[in-house]
């Protein structure tokens, strides 16, 4: 008791954060858990006694629900597009943004940022008006070019796509500074030497930059696939799924599910199985990491 | 002499510079088409071919956003929303503080525990914080849409990582001084650590002004509805009006934008000096 009071300081520091994060995100997943083996909707949340225990009935229903599989072939449809083309350009920018240092490039720089600071939901609103088939600035700039309008969001297959290029647009400023950050940190001596040895630039590139950048496109990698999987608020403002549920994904599922239709059992499974997924890829990463350091 | 790497040749640089402005415009043709449509009456909004600046310039959007579309009332929930993430901004400091310069039993356990919340999903969450709130009785209140996002396992990490950096010499002094532990943190830590507080305190606005998910979810009262709420609503109910929803959507963009502008290069330090690298 007495220790407790003589050093009751960093309790208190770190109580009132720690509290919160307990109550919101710790309790949260035993409630998650707890919940998933049970049909709990918005109609038992008022008569608890209406809750019933349904062992693994909701994870063996999502297997066999069409539209579950729908959202997770969707949600791995964006992952293996999305994510490469992300770290691709962001890396392709940062190395550009690299290349000078007077006030244009400091410019540059903000106006690549930018996109991935603004609102979603604003976002979702300019982008739905440049696809829009008939009064869209992208058609009409196909329509310059002689080319037919593209339903861009109106085809599922296609509407993916746009959601994927929109999300890239989103989603390189904030890997950009990344990348850049570490491309600064990398000692300008080696690249003095390789110069001295003959080497060009793509073998500079090849053998001093990109392997000297492995820690920062490893988290860059990480952390784009961990966010493309929970892939939500796109398909939600921009096309709520549709069409056909083309665009759904396992968040907007999860979503749909729990506050849409009620089901929250039922949701709270299909956020489980979700978190599985993410735990397994990023331990993968990790121990894909681990191979390539030790060669 | 100049060092063999800044030996690129003219027509290199050009052809960088070249690629980094087309880049750019293509990168802004969104923010650019925004702002021009927010001022074009709704028939020259969907007029085709479409006219690059508007021809008979108007500000109708912006004044029907908050005659008609309640946006004073978003407005000030968000703002709301900014000022007690700030709070939370202060927890999320002491927290870090505390990881950092304070030895105690449990430290490294608990700090591994809040490092792990950063791993789990939205999604996982999100219906139990609901049921949770629900059986308080905070579902569609104001401290429900607040109180999940006050703490921040990120936050408190840059936090920690920063204010280990400060000498503990300085700390001992000013308790050989007599003063209180929090009067150490308010007076002595908050001054020396004012520049992760700004980086923090950007971030911490940026992603309250647009703050979507969470209070979609809890509020069912449309008094409590934050801009970007009310702007998912606008495009639902006016889904033809593109001259409505770009006015809206430039309210939201261009504060953060102006804010991000003047701010930048603070932000892009302390992704640097928050050991990213």
């Amino acid at each position: 008791m007495r220790y407790a009071y003589k050093n009751r300081h960093p309790y208190l520091f770190i109580a009132p954060a720690l509290f919160i994060l307990i109550c919101f995100s710790i309790l949260p997943i035993f409630v998650a858990f707890g919940i998933s083996f049970t049909d709990i909707n918005l109609r038992s949340l008022a008569d608890w006694s209406r809750i019933n225990f349904v062992g693994l009935d909701n994870y063996i229903s999502l297997f066999t629900d069409q539209v579950f599989l729908i959202s997770i072939y969707n949600t791995v449809f964006y992952v293996v597009i999305g994510v490469p083309l992300v770290i691709i350009c962001s890396l392709g920018i940062a190395l550009l943004l690299n290349y000078g240092k007077n006030k244009l490039y400091t410019m540059f720089r903000t106006v690549y940022y930018m996109p991935s600071i603004t609102n979603i939901v604003a976002i979702a609103v300019i982008w739905g008006f440049l696809y829009n088939t008939h009064y869209g600035l992208f058609n009409y700039f196909l329509s310059l070019a002689n080319i037919d309008a593209i339903p861009w969001l109106e085809q599922p297959t296609i509407a993916k796509l746009s959601l994927i290029l929109l999300a890239v647009w989103k989603g390189i400023g904030i890997n950009m500074i990344i990348f850049l950050a570490a491309l600064q940190g990398i000692p300008r001596e080696y690249y003095e030497a390789a110069e001295i040895d003959g080497a060009n630039r793509w073998q500079m590139l090849r053998h001093i930059t990109i392997p000297l950048l492995s820690f920062a496109t490893f988290f860059v990698t990480i952390t784009t696939l961990i966010g493309w999987l929970q892939f939500f608020e796109e398909p939600y403002v921009m096309t709520n799924g549709g069409p056909l549920d083309g665009t759904l994904s396992m968040a907007l599922f999860i979503y749909r599910n729990g506050f849409q239709l009620s089901e929250m059992g039922y949701a709270a499974a299909g956020s489980f199985i979700l978190f599985f997924v993410i735990i397994v890829v990023t331990l993968l990463q990790f121990k894909l990491r681990k191979a390539e350091t030790e060669y | 002499m100049p060092s063999p790497r800044y030996k690129n040749s003219k027509i290199e640089k050009t052809f960088v510079t070249a690629l980094l402005v087309f880049g750019g415009i293509v990168v802004s043709i969104p923010f650019i088409w925004m702002i021009l449509s927010s001022f074009k009456p709704a028939n020259e909004v969907l007029s085709m071919p479409p006219t690059f600046l508007p021809s008979n310039p108007t500000i109708e959007h912006y004044v029907n956003l908050f005659t008609n579309m309640n946006f004073g009332i978003y407005l000030r929930n968000t703002l709301v929303i900014v000022f007690f993430s700030f709070v939370g901004l202060l927890f999320n400091g002491m927290a870090g503080y505390a990881f950092a310069k304070f030895n105690f039993k449990g430290k490294e356990p608990i700090f591994y525990m809040v490092l792990a919340t950063m791993m789990i999903p939205a999604q996982v969450t999100m219906i139990p914080v609901y049921l949770i709130l629900n059986q308080v009785g905070l579902t569609n209140t104001m401290a429900g849409i607040v109180l999940p996002g006050l703490a921040a396992a990120f936050s408190i990490f840059l936090f920690r990582q920063f204010m280990s950096t400060i000498p503990f010499d300085l700390i001992e002094a000013a308790r050989l001084d007599g003063a209180g532990e929090f009067r150490i943190f308010f007076r002595l830590i908050i001054p020396i650590a004012k520049p992760v507080f700004a980086v923090q305190a950007i971030l911490t606005f940026i992603g309250a002004w647009n703050s979507f998910l969470w209070p979609l979810i809890i509020a069912s009262d449309q008094n409590l509805y934050t801009l970007s709420v009310g702007l998912a609503l606008l495009q639902g109910q006016h889904s033809s009006n593109f001259g409505l929803q770009m006015a809206g959507a430039a309210f939201m963009v261009v504060p953060i934008l102006i804010v991000f502008a003047f701010f930048q290069k603070y932000i892009i330090q302390g992704f640097t000096m928050s050991g990213l690298k």
